[in-house]
């Protein structure tokens, strides 16, 4: 696990903004959920990937409750779980597990990556789920790939989960050939529109070849090698990040494609990277700014001046707040965040306006408190705490909406800015 | 190991959070990893409850497992009694905290708080939701409760009404229903519990004549301890449909020692008028499949047998607890009877029914969807719909009122049923048609053979199929006019045609299937 860089304590140089201020440490109760939860949009991006969690019923029933209703039809995730007998040593787990994955994968023909994902459980009592997997590779082998990763909720929160797939899947990556030409990884699990939109801007950039991590098909694992050059989409990714540096691969800084500034940037960070000259940037990206700027003006007016609260939750929370500070002169009070790596959010926090708290951790008691005290226009929370704060008087966004919508890029500009304003119009809306 | 891909219940501890929640004055320290909170979202998202549930979850982790998780136990209980002032905590484990072995009882003991704290063992490995609610609400009883006193001489009839929890499928109106109906016989309602009692309310329970069980998952361990503990017998009808209800008022009315002729004759429900009405003399025989929890699975099949008219050709439940009950209540209705928490067991048997109708849970509800059959929710699992913004309760005479309504309005109205079976080549009569009232939106198709039943593949609702005909290995081929003919046999029974022709003609050693054979499998089977 990827432990936390401290920020802001003794000696850091001040830069600009925030880059230095002190971060509010929480440590208590945390409203916040458990890496597993990746599998609920990783088992729809990578389509022929199975989700096995060795786990308890409360890890099965975490999954059922996260995912909803909305993609019952076909799951391509279950839980093994554990019972007595397996925590007795009545059964051998060796030999579970090997039952329960060759009746899965004989049932299951259209399977072609299989990841064993630990829990909470599963960590507690030692099951070694790497090693599983190599068994496991060895039997079903070429049929089936099978690795392992941790999501458990005593490592990692919610978006957490995602990382540590991505790390796991990273070794096992096909090698670029020393010989080939740079080539541009983008890491990060994103809507296929959004992807398919950022495949064509570096096409008009000139940059190629330009990859995926998550793949759509296993099949189609992106290469990786010392010729690589990689941007991460999402914030969360910092053992993907070093995993995919182990491979020899270059991290480009940048901030996150959320919003036109940040997407500007992100894809500039590869821009220069690739030595695109400054006109064909201008002219491949014009237009989408300038759409971008079009949709947020629509928002900018019911957001200007607003006071947000954000409660820990995907990790999202700086990118987003800088994105509403600055293109929507929102006015972020507090950004909280469940643990901060410095070293994947130094370009956002320099972009940050000055004066809102960052804390990292949570007592959500505590920070119930200040958030009453500070009266925010608009919180931003998970589930558990967004009707009682609807209740109590406050307009809240869900979080997990950010997670499961299309809201990077120039295209989604607009659309994210409405995932905010939308609880404002509507209460402006509702006479009852 | 047991592989699930979803599951009707959740954890105990989820349970013991229903009754928690259900509570005031109440509030529970559960000792479990961050992303237990999840639980949180069923109250305040499925429920829409204003406020968050009484729990504190002690939120360790990876790192605190070689240091000190007993310690981090104490801290919240102590954080929790400062800032919620409860009149009793309930403390607990988690799946993950009862590995590590941290006894959360002996530690709040150790606390000494100045409050009852009662603590729950509740095994994650062994134990499902309903049984943890029972047990919870049951502990807390006997911790609460107190030593054994008489009621007051000649006192009015009085009873408590037991069972009722956060998330439950409609207590909230059930329990307004049951409580006017209590009034209306005369007879003054002592504690409800747990939904909306208080600790202090728990202390009160002796002071009644009997209990009524309304939900005999959650309530029945508490009323067979009252009933040992003070001598207060229970109900054990549970009032679903209007026979029951009728049955149940004697049965109070006989506890309270009062006269329930006037309530029975003036009680009025229009389920006995509306099922008699020429209109639905439709519903007559038609095939249901009833799945859910015991209670509500054994009502529903009673009253669509007998208060709809329907043949109940599936019965079944995942509370194993009362395994033997719905058994029976199977028997009775001459149904096959089916015991499982497996999702995938229940889809196979619902495909192997082909019944025409399903009243189940949010669980059968989308089988239900895939196969193309009508349905109606009866049960937990619960889903947002669950929670209609109207009074909507099972139980008692409105409860009726709206069984009759919420079963039946999935179905094709009579005539229209009629119709469409007459008058196939009609193009607004095609196979996607879904009943006029419900809108224009098409139903999907439902697979052409019915899945085999043991396969168990999850998925065969994407790859709609086996080779029609192609079963056992052996080939009975469809002849050009007879697939044709069996096209115009309405959808939702098509299904069942072919595979009905198809055993007749297995049955027969026929390799060839005419129109003739169709013909003869229909006049074979009935129906
Ligand atoms: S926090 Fe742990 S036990 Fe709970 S659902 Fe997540 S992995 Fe399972």
């Amino acid at each position: 696990m990827n432990a936390p860089v401290p920020l802001g304590q003794e000696g850091t140089v001040s830069i600009i903004g925030c880059e230095a201020a002190p971060i509010l440490r929480e440590r208590g109760q945390r409203e916040v959920f458990c890496g597993l939860t990746g599998i609920v949009w990783l088992h729809r991006k990578i389509q022929d990937a199975f989700f096995l969690v060795v786990g308890s019923r409360t890890c099965a029933h975490l999954l059922q409750s996260a995912a909803g209703v909305m993609i019952f039809a076909e799951p391509r995730f279950a839980t093994a779980i554990l019972t007595e007998r397996d925590l007795a040593g009545v059964a051998d787990i060796d030999d579970e597990l090997d039952g329960v994955v060759s009746r899965l994968l004989e049932r299951r023909p259209d399977i072609k990556l299989l990841f064993l994902v630990g829990s909470c459980p599963s960590e507690v009592i030692k099951i070694d789920l790497k090693r599983a997997a190599v068994r496991l590779s060895l039997n079903h082998s070429p049929r089936v790939r099978i690795l392992a990763y941790s999501g458990s909720g005593i490592e990692t929160t919610f978006t957490q989960g995602e990382d540590a797939c991505l790390a796991a899947l990273v070794p096992s990556l096909p090698s670029e050939s020393p010989d080939s030409e740079r080539s541009l990884l983008v890491a990060g699990a994103l809507a296929d529109v959004v992807e398919d939109q950022f495949a064509r801007v570096f096409d008009a950039l000139g940059i190629g070849p330009v990859r995926f991590l998550p793949m759509r098909r296993a099949a189609d694992c992106p290469q990786v090698g010392p010729k690589t050059l990689f941007l991460l989409a999402q914030p969360f990714l910092g053992d993907t990040a070093r995993a995919l540096e182990e491979r020899g691969a270059k991290r480009l800084s940048a901030p996150f494609p959320l919003g036109s500034e940040g997407t500007t940037l992100w894809l500039q960070a590869a821009a220069d990277a690739f030595a695109v000259p400054a006109e064909r940037f201008d002219a491949a990206t014009a237009e989408g700014r300038a759409r971008a700027e079009t949709s947020l003006a629509r928002h900018r007016q019911t957001l200007s001046g607003k006071r947000v609260f954000f409660f820990p939750d995907s990790q999202l929370e700086i990118p987003l707040a800088r994105f509403l500070s600055r293109e929507l002169a929102m006015d972020p009070i507090e950004v909280g965040a469940p643990y901060i790596n410095r070293q994947l959010v130094a370009s956002e926090l320099e972009l940050l306006p000055e004066g809102p708290t960052l804390s990292e951790g949570q007592n959500v008691d505590r920070q119930l408190d200040r958030c009453r005290a500070a009266r925010p226009d608009l919180i931003v929370c998970g589930l558990g705490l967004a009707n009682p704060l609807e209740a109590e008087g406050f307009a809240t966004k869900w979080s997990i909406e950010l997670i499961f919508t299309p809201i990077q890029g120039y295209e989604q500009a607009g659309d994210l800015a409405e995932l905010f304003a939308r609880p404002l119009v509507r209460r402006d809306l509702l006479e009852v | 190991m047991d592989l699930t891909l979803w599951t009707y219940e959740g954890p105990p501890h989820v349970g013991a959070m229903r009754v928690a929640t259900a509570m005031r004055g109440i509030h529970y320290v559960l000792h479990a990893p961050q992303g237990d909170s999840y639980a949180d979202l069923l109250f305040t998202m499925i429920e829409r409850r204003g406020a968050r549930p009484p729990v504190t979850y002690t939120t360790f982790e990876a790192r605190d497992l070689g240091a000190d998780t007993a310690e981090l136990f104490k801290t919240a209980i102590r954080e929790a009694y400062d800032r919620f002032a409860p009149e009793a905590i309930i403390v607990g484990a988690s799946c993950t905290a009862e590995l590590l072995q941290d006894d959360p009882g002996g530690l709040a003991r150790a606390v000494n708080l100045p409050i009852p704290v009662i603590p729950l063992e509740l095994p994650a490995y062994r134990k499902k939701e309903n049984w943890g609610s029972a047990e919870t609400f049951c502990r807390l009883t006997r911790a609460l409760a107190g030593a054994p006193r008489h009621r007051e001489f000649g006192a009015r009839p009085r009873c408590n009404i037991l069972g009722p929890t956060a998330l439950g499928f409609r207590h909230r109106d059930d329990v307004q229903e049951i409580s006017r109906l209590l009034g209306q016989i005369g007879i003054d309602i002592g504690v409800t519990a747990p939904l909306g009692a208080t600790p202090h309310d728990l202390t009160r329970l002796y002071d009644a004549d009997f209990n009524v069980v309304l939900y005999p998952e959650v309530a029945l361990p508490a009323a067979q301890w009252l009933e040992k503990a003070y001598g207060q017998p229970f109900t054990r009808t549970v009032p679903i449909g209007v026979g029951p209800t009728r049955a149940f008022v004697a049965e109070v009315a006989a506890l309270a020692g009062v006269d329930a002729s006037p309530t029975l004759r003036d009680a009025t429900s229009r389920l006995p008028w509306y099922s008699r009405s020429v209109d639905s003399t439709y519903l007559t025989g038609k095939r249901v499949f009833v799945f859910g929890d015991a209670t509500h699975a054994i009502a529903a099949a009673r009253v669509a047998r007998a208060e709809f008219g329907f043949r109940v050709v599936g019965l079944g439940t995942y509370s194993r607890e009362f395994a033997r009950e719905v058994r029976e209540a199977a028997e009775a209705c001459g149904a096959e009877p089916l015991i499982t928490d497996d999702y995938l067991e229940v889809e196979a048997k619902v495909g192997e029914l082909r019944p025409e109708l399903v009243l189940g849970t949010q669980m059968e509800r989308h089988i239900a969807k895939r196969l193309g059959i009508p349905c109606a929710v009866i049960s937990a699992p619960v889903h947002v719909q669950d929670f209609p913004a109207r009074y909507s309760p099972q139980m008692g005479f409105e409860g009726a009122n709206v069984l009759f309504d919420s079963w039946v309005h999935p179905l094709m109205m009579g005539l229209e049923e009629h119709l469409l079976t007459m008058f196939r080549e009609d193009k607004e009569f095609h196979d996607g048609a879904t009943p006029s009232h419900l809108g224009a939106k098409t139903r999907v198709a439902p697979p052409i053979a019915a899945p085999a039943a043991k396969t168990l593949d999850v998925s065969a609702a994407e790859t709609v199929a086996a080779t029609p005909g192609v079963e056992d290995g052996s080939q009975t081929a469809w002849s050009a006019d007879a697939e044709k003919e069996l096209k115009k046999i309405p959808f939702f029974v098509r299904g069942r045609a072919r595979g009905n022709t198809e055993r007749f003609a297995r049955e027969r050693g026929l390799t060839a299937i005419t129109v003739g054979t169709l013909y003869d499998a229909k006049a074979h089977f009935g129906r």
